[in-house]
C-alpha cells in the first residue's frame, strides 16, 4: 500500500512538536477526516511526537495520506534512535510514567487511532507506527 | 520571550489562552500565575480554553499543577469553553481533569468564582461570631 | 500486459472504424434493453458511448494496461458515469453490461479490418477481452463504492434525524432516545449533544432513555463518555428512565460512579429546574383564574 502524499519532519525541539501538529492537521482534513476524528488523530501525533523528543532524544516524524482501495486514511510513524523500551506492556499502561509525566500518551494514543504499533530493541530506537481510517 | 497575558477581572484572574502551545509558554505562563495570584489576592483563576483546537496531555498535565497551586493559594481554577471535539477527546485519552472546575463560557465560569466566594464568606463570617 | 507500440492494429481499427463501432455497439445496448428503465435517455446513452470511444482511441497507441496513465481520462470518466448510475438507481448488471457489451463491436472490427494478420487479429483480440475487462470490473468498483457511501451517509442521516435535542427550559436539554442503540447511533447522537450545549449554552442535559429496550457494553460506554465530556465543557448530565437491566449492564462495567440519574424524565427535569434555580410551585386556588 503506497502512500499518496509523505511528508517527513525532524523533530528536535517543542516547536517542532507544534508543526508536526500543523501538518498533520492539514493532512486530516485533506483526507477529510471529521472534526472529532481530525482532534483525535492530532492529539496522538501530539503525545507521539513528545515522546520522541522527552525520551527518545529527538526523531523523525513521516506523516503519510494512505489508501486501501475503498477508504483513505492518515498514517503516523515516529522513529527515533532512542534508549528505546525495555517493557512495552509496562510502557502502554495508563498512568506508568518514567519522565513525571501522567502516563496517557502511549495507550491514549492507541485509544485515539484505528491502527498502532510499537516496534522497539532497547539500545536501538523506538518505532511508533498509529493509523486513522476515514 | 512571549508570554500569555494574565488579565485581572474582579477578584479574578483571566488567562486565555490563544497560541498553540511549547513548554516555555507553559512554564512561564505557571511562575506568573503563581504571583500574579498572590499580588492580586485573586480567589480565582479562570482559563479559557475556547480557541485551543486539541489539548494533550502536556495541557492537561498544566491545566492540573495550575489548579493544584491555585487551591493552596486558596483560589479556585475553572476551565472554560472546552470544545465538545477537544472534550471527546480528553475523555478517550484518559484525562479527567478531575482536580479543575469547568464552566462552558467565561461568564458562567465568573459567577462560579462569585459564587465560591460568597458561600466562603458567610462561612468565615459565621466562624467569628 | 506489455505495450505493443509495434502493433497498433487495435489504435488503426478505432481510427478507422470507430463510427461503425459507436453504431453497433449502440444497437446492441438497446437491444439488450439499455433504455428500457426509462432511467436514460437514448441520447445520452449516445453520448456517453461516443465519450468512451473518443477516450479509447487516443489511450490505446501506446498499449492496452487500462493502468497506465493514458488511460486515466477514460477511467475517470468511468468512475464518473458509474457513481452517477449508482445514485440514479441502476442496477449493478446494467452498469457493467455498459462496459461490457463493447467487446463483440471490437471483435468485429477487428476482424473484419481487411488485410490483417491472423496472429495479429487473435492477439488484438485477447489485448481487447483484457482491456475491456479491466475497464469493466473497475467501473463496477466504483459503482459498488459509491453505494456504500450512499449507505453511510444514509444511516447518519438516520441517526440524526431520529434524534433531535430538545430545549426544555433556558439552559436545559433534553434528549430522548428511542429503539436500539448501537455504538454508531450513539456516537452521532452524542456528538450533537455536546454540540448543541454549546449552541444553547445549556448547563443541564437530560439524557432519557426510557425508550431504550437494551444497552451493550459499548453503547453503555459511549453513553458516559459523553457525559464526561460534557463536564469537561462545563455542562452537567442527568440519565433518566434507566431500565433495572441497564443498571445491570452499568454496574457491571463499574460505571455506577459520578452519574445522577432520576428514575423519570420528570425526576430529571425537576432536579435540572432546582439546579438553574427554579422551582415547580402549585397555583393556588384562589390565584387561580375563575373559569
Ligand atoms: N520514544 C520513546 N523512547 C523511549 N521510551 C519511551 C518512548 N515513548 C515512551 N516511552 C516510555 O514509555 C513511558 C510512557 O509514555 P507515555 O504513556 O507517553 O507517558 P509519559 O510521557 O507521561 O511518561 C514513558 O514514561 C517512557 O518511559
Ligand atoms: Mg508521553
Amino acid at each position: 500500500m503506497a502512500p499518496v502524499t509523505s511528508d517527513r519532519m525532524e523533530v528536535r525541539s517543542s516547536d517542532d512538536v507544534v508543526r508536526v501538529r500543523q501538518q498533520v492537521r492539514a493532512r486530516a482534513l485533506e483526507v477529510g477526516l471529521s472534526l472529532v476524528d481530525q482532534t483525535k488523530i492530532v492529539t496522538a501525533a501530539s503525545e507521539l511526537a513528545r515522546n520522541m523528543l522527552d525520551y527518545g532524544g529527538g526523531g523523525v516524524a513521516t506523516i503519510e495520506v494512505v489508501s486501501d482501495g475503498i477508504r483513505r486514511g492518515l498514517r503516523l510513524v515516529f522513529d527515533d534512535q532512542g534508549p528505546g523500551i525495555a517493557d512495552i506492556q509496562l510502557a502502554l499502561k495508563d498512568g506508568f510514567t518514567s519522565g513525571g509525566g501522567l502516563g496517557l500518551g502511549l495507550g491514549g494514543a492507541k485509544r485515539l487511532c484505528n491502527e498502532f504499533s510499537i516496534d522497539s530493541k532497547p539500545g536501538e530506537g523506538t518505532r511508533v507506527t498509529c493509523a486513522r481510517w476515514k | 520571550m512571549d508570554r500569555i497575558p494574565i488579565l485581572k477581572l474582579g477578584s479574578a484572574l483571566l488567562v486565555t489562552i490563544q497560541v498553540d502551545m511549547h513548554d516555555r509558554l507553559a512554564t512561564a505562563l505557571q511562575e506568573d500565575l503563581t504571583e500574579k495570584i498572590v499580588s492580586a489576592r485573586a480567589k480565582g483563576v479562570l482559563i479559557d480554553i475556547s480557541a485551543l483546537e486539541i489539548v494533550d496531555s502536556f495541557i492537561g498535565r498544566m491545566l492540573d499543577h495550575i489548579a493544584a497551586i491555585s487551591r493552596m493559594l486558596d483560589a479556585e481554577t475553572v476551565v472554560v469553553g472546552m470544545r465538545p471535539a477537544v472534550a471527546i477527546t480528553l475523555v478517550e485519552l484518559g484525562l479527567s481533569l478531575s482536580g479543575v472546575k469547568t464552566a462552558l463560557n467565561v461568564e458562567r465560569g465568573m459567577d462560579l468564582i462569585r459564587r465560591r466566594l460568597i458561600e466562603t464568606e458567610a462561612a468565615d463570617g459565621a466562624g467569628d461570631e | 500486459m506489455i505495450a505493443r507500440p509495434q502493433s497498433n492494429l487495435l489504435a488503426a481499427t478505432l481510427a478507422e472504424q470507430g463510427t461503425t463501432i459507436l453504431s453497433v455497439w449502440s444497437d446492441r445496448l438497446k437491444k439488450s434493453g439499455a433504455l428500457a428503465s426509462g432511467r436514460i435517455r437514448e441520447a445520452e446513452l449516445q453520448t456517453q458511448c461516443r465519450t468512451v470511444l473518443d477516450l479509447l482511441t487516443p489511450a490505446v497507441k501506446d498499449g492496452v494496461d487500462a493502468a497506465q496513465p493514458a488511460f486515466a481520462p477514460l477511467r475517470d470518466f468511468l468512475a464518473d458515469l458509474s457513481r452517477s448510475r449508482a445514485v440514479q438507481g441502476f442496477t449493478p448488471s446494467e452498469t457493467a453490461t455498459f462496459v461490457f457489451s463493447l467487446k463483440q463491436p471490437l471483435f468485429e472490427a477487428v476482424s473484419g479490418t481487411k488485410g490483417a494478420d491472423p496472429t495479429d487479429v487473435m492477439r488484438t483480440t485477447w489485448d481487447v477481452t483484457q482491456l475491456v475487462d479491466a475497464l469493466g470490473l473497475q467501473t463496477i468498483e466504483t459503482f459498488q463504492k459509491s453505494r456504500e457511501e450512499t449507505i453511510i451517509r444514509q444511516q447518519r442521516e438516520i441517526a440524526e434525524l431520529s434524534t433531535p435535542v430538545v430545549k426544555l427550559w433556558d439552559g436545559v436539554l433534553a434528549l430522548p432516545l428511542i429503539g436500539t442503540l448501537d455504538s454508531q447511533r450513539t456516537q452521532v447522537v452524542m456528538e450533537n449533544l455536546l454540540e448543541s450545549i454549546v449552541s444553547e449554552s445549556a448547563e443541564i442535559a437530560i439524557i432519557d432513555i426510557t425508550g431504550v429496550p437494551t444497552v451493550d457494553t459499548l453503547t453503555a460506554q459511549h453513553l458516559l463518555k459523553t457525559v464526561s465530556a460534557a463536564r469537561l465543557m462545563g455542562a452537567d448530565c442527568i440519565i433518566s428512565g434507566i431500565r433495572p437491566q441497564i443498571a445491570q449492564t452499568m454496574v457491571h462495567l463499574g460505571v455506577e460512579l459520578n452519574v445522577v440519574s432520576k428514575a423519570t424524565l420528570a425526576d430529571a427535569f425537576a432536579l435540572a429546574l432546582k439546579r438553574v434555580g427554579r422551582t415547580v410551585v402549585a397555583v393556588k386556588a384562589r390565584e387561580l383564574p375563575a373559569s
